[in-house]
């Protein structure tokens, strides 16, 4: 389905180094609309920091970012405006925590759209109804629980009409009664046709969601295919280790 | 005894005149060192590393000298080197300020610190600009979070302010003195002027403590409670 569709997000070539260490060994790939691009690998293999290269939250030492046909990386270019475009989720949630749930989702349309108090206050409603979180509108991040506050940050990002949802694994920081929550959300929102880019270790989800797998170790692209491909048919015997492993973990006892 | 009531009596409507100068120098003090603090703050932070270098020094040197001494090298050296020609009122928010500012800017750095930068970096991955980030995200939680430290700096300086005596500032300690050495009653006039100053900072640290109550995130401090 997605073969024909635009390619929403490119990235060439990214390399970033702190220190001695390289974190970031020259990453490409290419996302097309509507399509859901899960990145597994073990930790400390450069994930997160891939994906804050690609909305500049970290700034690559070298190579390129595109968003629907603009560089990302153009030194002439307002980086801001890039980034209304390209919503992120991360781990640890990072609501505004003197924000109600509800101001959380409209501060964005307000301060950075410029939309006015009253349409941005009933998109946001909106928001946090999709995420079914109508009901926690008005309470403060402290007052909700882990999964709802992802969900909440989660209706944060879509607030912002984004052609590109980035996450950080999502479920990373939730209790494991917490997380079927926040990835049934994901799922609805890669079959409602979002583009996203997940890091994630969830590989149910992984599987069942992802229009294509990459696996990335040391900085590097290891190994990249359809779930099938990976799951069964995977090119290396790391691949094929790491999924092993990784299933058996977080497949039989999810409270690690 | 009774001549002790009797000099009370008659000394504290000219007391209570020296309270007003005192809440006005320190209202200016603070207002004054949170105008500078609050950028000194957020420069130490988020500033490049010759803004911090500078700020760094600012707060060492306002930091390692007593007030007094600060006031006698401002009001008859510095003030008077410059040419300035500043009230004894005016120098004494000035010094004071100056000097409360590098405290206050030392409250609020930790404040912002204490945030952990995930609040800067959602703030941007909306699109935020640094400035919007700091001005919507940022600020408002670290002066919540400084209320308590805020509030232990009003005493201070509430109670610092006495040295402006000694440039001859018509405050309580200057009154005070003035009464005492003309009645011959120094215990009495001097209980008076503690207890003065013992009403002010109960009355502004309470003041502060409804204002913390009041902006209180719901759901803080108390984790776990959450539904």
């Amino acid at each position: 389905m997605q073969e024909d569709q635009p390619i929403v997000l490119k990235i060439e070539n990214i390399h970033k180094r702190y220190g001695e260490t390289e974190v970031l060994k020259g990453v490409s790939f290419t996302v097309k609309r509507g399509e859901t691009k899960v990145i597994i690998g073990p930790s400390g293999s450069g994930k997160s920091t891939l994906l804050r290269c690609i909305n500049q939250l970290t700034i690559p030492d070298q190579g390129r970012v595109w968003l629907e046909d603009e560089e990302v990386t153009h030194i002439k270019k307002d980086i801001n405006l890039f980034r209304q475009k390209i919503g992120m989720v991360f781990q640890d949630f990072n609501l505004f925590d003197h924000l109600t749930a509800l101001r959380n989702v409209e501060i964005g349309l307000i301060k950075v759209k410029g939309m006015n108090k009253k349409q941005a206050r009933e998109r946001a409603y909106n928001e946090l109804l999709r995420v079914g979180l109508k009901d926690q509108a008005n309470l403060y991040p402290a007052q909700l629980s882990g999964g709802q506050k992802q969900r909440v940050s989660i209706a944060r990002a879509l607030a912002m009409d984004p052609s590109v949802i980035l996450f950080d694994e999502p479920t990373s920081a939730l209790d494991p009664e917490l997380i079927g929550e926040v990835l049934e959300v994901i799922k609805n929102l890669a079959l409602s046709g979002m583009t996203m880019v997940v890091v994630t270790h969830e590989m149910g989800f992984a599987r069942s969601v992802a229009n294509e797998i990459i696996f990335i170790e040391n900085g590097m692209i290891l190994d990249q295919g359809s779930p099938y491909d990976l799951f069964i048919n995977p090119k290396h015997e790391r691949t094929k280790k790491f999924l092993y492993k990784i299933t058996e973990l977080y497949g039989k006892s999810k409270d690690e | 005894m009774e001549e002790s009531w009797l000099a009370i009596y008659e000394a504290l409507p000219y007391l209570l005149k020296g309270s007003a100068v005192t809440i006005g120098l320190v209202a200016g003090a603070l207002a004054l060192g949170l105008i500078l603090g609050i950028p000194m703050a957020i420069n130490q932070v988020y500033g490049n590393k010759y803004i911090k270098i500078i700020i760094s020094f600012y707060v060492w040197f306002f930091r390692g000298i007593p007030v007094l001494v600060l006031l006698f090298l401002f009001y008859f050296g510095l003030f008077v080197l410059l040419g300035l020609d500043l009230s004894a009122f005016k120098a004494g928010i000035l010094v004071l300020g100056l000097r409360s500012a590098a405290y206050q800017s030392q409250i609020f750095r930790g404040s912002i610190q204490s945030l952990g930068e995930g609040q800067m970096l959602a703030s941007l991955s909306l699109g935020m600009s640094k400035i919007q980030a700091i001005w919507n995200i940022i600020l408002p939680q670290a002066i919540r979070i400084s209320l308590p430290g805020w509030s232990n700096e009003y005493s201070i300086i509430l109670k610092d302010s006495a040295v402006t005596y000694a440039i001859g500032l018509m405050e309580i300690m200057t009154r005070g003195k003035f009464i005492a050495t003309r009645t011959f009653k120094p215990m009495p006039i001097y209980l008076i002027c503690a207890l003065i100053f013992l009403i002010l900072t109960y009355g502004g640290v309470k003041l502060l403590s409804e204002l913390e109550k009041k902006v209180r995130i719901p759901g803080f401090g108390n984790k776990g409670e959450g539904n």
